[in-house]
């Protein structure tokens, strides 16, 4: 906690902001002032209005109405006052390296010996915020793993860039990250909010929240329902703020209760699954659980048949890239899985198809009021959830998930526990890789991936986060 | 009228009806029902072949086929050849031309999926074995078409053109599948993300095949058809499509970077493809000229279509 009060004008000021899209009211009159050497952070469901007020601060979005200043720097435009923003989805052009990318949002480097310079400040970025990284400033942004992507983007949200970084926007940065390096990454904020940066922070995981912010700000439907010093907070206030009951944990249907079936999945690479089990995937991100998944996935499905009754289904974690279909609507999105169930002589069964949607829109909980509208109107979290409507929807027996709760809020998480541990009851297997220990412990079982390769298998009781780390590490530790 | 104006195909058809009045102003009214019927019988092989590049350009960026015309140059000769003018061989010459659709089809497909070429190099040099075999087979011989086959390709049934009315049901048959289908469903999903449809559950491999097959079946059905049209294959007759295929196609609307298919929009993008330039042949302008000012104009509805479309 660094909320030293610097005095002086606000980086940012927010009067009365509203923000509407057609009959949607994204946001509903929002007043805000944000000093240096603040860590706001923004909690509230998805949809709650979160991202759009960000675009809103760095410039993305114009207010519908209302007013948006920066006195400090005493400049109309975001990017003048200092404002960087690091999103939670990717941004970078994967085809570029990763100076180059920095080069982007930096014009002011020219001339002879640019990529020089670029990556020599990226490079030094890097350094400040993730010591140890080992990213080479000169690979190519589609050659790093998606954690590694993440910490690029950071980076370079808090590089010089030719002035100073004032506010920086982290949405959601950690998710793609590991508890190890999220860790260096809040040290990071701590330090440059005590050197007279301001940071809005946004995340999902409360324990983050508490352990960096200075102040919390909660938002439910578009409006801010609570503005408090973080430690003004506790954890069960925070929930009830976001207007969720902080129920007690639901009770748990282990795997002693379940009645496991017979092994469905077995791997040369010994991953295995039993039917009706819960498998984890566990250990630091980019250590290989992705790529078993996606072989696993891909190895049992053909790009030939397309089979009524699919033995596998897969939610993916990664949705620009292996879930979302951009150009359809939510419906069309969430029935891409189970079409050859509902064709009959080779056209789509379009009442059945609705059905199937409205039916899970309920059960999941998709905030739109038109499952026509188009996929890229919900909020990220909503479109995951649209990706799970589309896995679950199916019959497969086997579900298998890449992380899928990035960005998804505290409530549907719990919803969605609830419904894998009854779709498991009722003999689905799933295979869920989580960079999250409090998912890893829903399952029954978990593996910890190290370099590629299985390095343990937990059951029970050793599932917690002390055996995983410690199958995640071991390796460096004998090797120093 | 706004939703009306939204949709991508209005803008070929609306380029249509002006450059149709255009010409009319100096032919005088009464060339009206023979330019609609002339526009119709040369449009259809345009939207025959439009269709079938339509699908493949749907398949997402990169995916284009530049063989069409060769296929339609290698069927109409092939076709021609084995009917040797004989009465009662039509459905002789359709399938030979059908045949040799689904020959090079599977030829192009198998060249990029196997050989994993791109598909621009794939079917450009594919096209060229494609033209040979048609220059070795035909060696400048001009065999006529069957009379009964060639009195139907130029013939007219409710005073529409026989041909338009074979390119209408092709065009009915490729709506319903994008539009209701699974296979549509499969098509444009492959479009969006490749990725992300084979993550789905998708047969994405089929339906690039099946695709690949279906514009040279396509080209096949209209290098048999042109040829029966205009009296005998010429090794050049299919020349001018591998402009105008995929010119039809984005003046149509159909997005370039794949994932969206605009079957109306062929139909406006072949009938102004053809009256333009006749518009400017009756204002007697040179060869020079004319390409100069077609190429404007295809820039021009372009951006208003896809302008339209940023906007929305």
């Amino acid at each position: 906690m660094t909320g030293k009060e610097q005095g002086g004008a606000a980086v940012v000021a927010l009067t009365d902001v509203a923000k509407h899209f057609g009959s949607v009211r994204a946001l509903n009159g929002v007043s805000l002032e944000i000093r240096a050497g603040e860590c706001l952070s923004l909690v509230g469901h998805n949809g709650a209005g979160k991202s759009t007020l960000v675009n809103i601060v760095n410039g993305t979005l114009r207010p519908s109405s209302g007013e948006l200043a920066f006195p400090r720097a005493g400049d109309a435009a975001a990017a003048k006052a200092g404002i960087r923003s690091v999103f939670q989805e990717l941004s970078l052009c994967p085809n570029l390296t990763v100076a180059e990318n920095l080069r982007i949002s930096h014009s002011a480097l020219r001339g002879i010996g640019w990529r020089r310079k670029a990556a020599a400040e990226i490079g030094q970025s890097l350094d400040t915020v993730f010591p140890g990284h080992g990213i080479d400033p000169m690979v190519t942004v589609d050659s790093l793993t998606i954690a590694e992507r993440q910490m690029v983007e950071i980076a370079i949200g808090f590089a010089p860039r030719g002035g100073a970084a004032e506010l920086v926007i982290l949405d959601e940065p950690t998710s793609a990250l590991d508890a190890g390096i999220a860790e260096q990454l809040l040290t990071h904020i701590r330090r440059f909010c005590a050197g007279g940066g301001a940071v809005i922070f946004i995340s999902h995981m409360l324990g983050e929240v508490f352990d960096v912010a200075s102040r919390i700000l909660v938002m439910k439907d578009g409006l801010v329902v609570a503005d408090r010093a973080a430690g003004a907070f506790t954890r069960e206030s925070l929930v009830a703020a976001m207007g969720h009951v902080a129920a007690d944990a639901p009770e748990e249907s282990t795997a002693s209760e379940r009645a496991l079936g017979d092994e469905v999945v077995r791997t040369d690479r010994g991953l295995s699954a039993r039917k009706g089990e819960i498998v984890g995937l566990a250990g630091l991100a980019g250590h290989g659980q992705a790529e078993a998944l996606a072989r696993l996935y891909l190895g049992s499905t053909s790009s030939w048949k397309s089979p009524r009754e699919p033995r596998m289904v897969f939610v993916a974690g990664d949705r620009p890239r292996d879930g979302v279909l951009p150009l359809w609507s939510i419906l069309r999105n969430a029935s891409a899985s189970i079409l050859p169930r509902i064709t009959r002589h080779g056209l789509v069964d379009r009442a059945a198809e609705e059905q199937v949607a409205a039916e899970w829109k309920q059960r999941i909980g998709i905030r739109t009021d038109d499952l026509a509208n188009p996929i890229l109107s919900l909020s990220g979290g909503n479109q995951q959830k649209v990706l799970f409507a589309r896995a679950l929807a199916s019959t497969a027996p086997i579900v298998v998930m890449d992380d899928p709760m990035r960005g998804v809020d505290v409530g549907t998480k719990r919803d969605v526990y609830t419904m894998i541990r009854a779709e498991a009851a009722r003999g689905r297997t799933f295979l869920w890789y989580s960079t999250e220990t409090e998912e890893i412990c829903e399952c029954d079982r978990v593996f910890v991936y190290r370099n590629g390769t299985i390095s343990a298998e937990l059951t029970g009781t050793d599932i917690c986060e002390e055996k995983i780390l410690e199958a995640s590490f071991e390796l460096q530790e004998t090797g120093t | 009228m706004p939703a009306l104006f939204s949709r991508a195909w209005i803008w070929s058809w609306l380029a249509t009806i002006v450059v149709f009045g255009l010409t009319l102003t100096l032919t005088g009214r009464n060339g009206a029902g023979g330019l609609a019927y002339a526009a119709l019988a040369f449009g259809a092989f345009s939207v025959i072949v439009g269709l079938g590049q339509m699908l493949v350009i749907t398949l997402g960026p990169g995916n284009v086929d530049l063989s069409i015309p060769a296929v339609m140059t290698l069927s109409g000769t092939l076709a021609l050849k084995a009917m040797d003018a004989a009465p009662g061989t039509a459905f002789l010459g359709l399938a030979v031309a059908l045949l040799a659709g689904l020959a090079t089809g599977l030829a192009n497909y198998i060249l990029i999926a196997a050989l994993r070429l791109p598909p621009i190099i794939a079917t450009l040099a594919a096209s060229l074995v494609y033209q040979s075999v048609a220059i070795w087979s035909n060696r400048g011989l001009r065999i006529k078409p069957p009379e009964a086959l060639a009195d139907f390709a130029t013939g007219r049934s409710l005073g529409v053109p026989n041909v338009a009315l074979v390119a209408l049901v092709l065009s009915v048959a490729v709506w319903i599948v994008l539009e209701r289908g699974a296979f549509g469903r499969w098509l444009l999903a492959s479009g969006q993300n490749m990725r992300a449809a084979r993550l789905a559950g998708m047969p994405v491999e089929r339906v690039r095949a099946t695709t690949y097959v279906t514009v040279a079946l396509f080209a096949g059905l209209g290098g048999y058809l042109l040829a029966s049209f205009s009296g005998g294959a010429s090794l050049d007759m299919g020349q001018e499509y591998l402009l105008t295929s995929i010119a039809v196609v984005v003046i149509g609307g159909t997005s370039i970077a794949g994932g969206h298919s605009n079957v109306p929009g062929i139909w406006g993008g072949a009938l102004f493809m053809f009256l333009v330039v006749s518009m400017l042949n009756s204002y007697g302008l040179g060869a020079g000229i004319r390409m100069v000012l077609t190429g404007l104009i295809i820039i021009g509805i372009v951006i208003a279509a896809n302008g339209r479309r940023a906007r929305r």
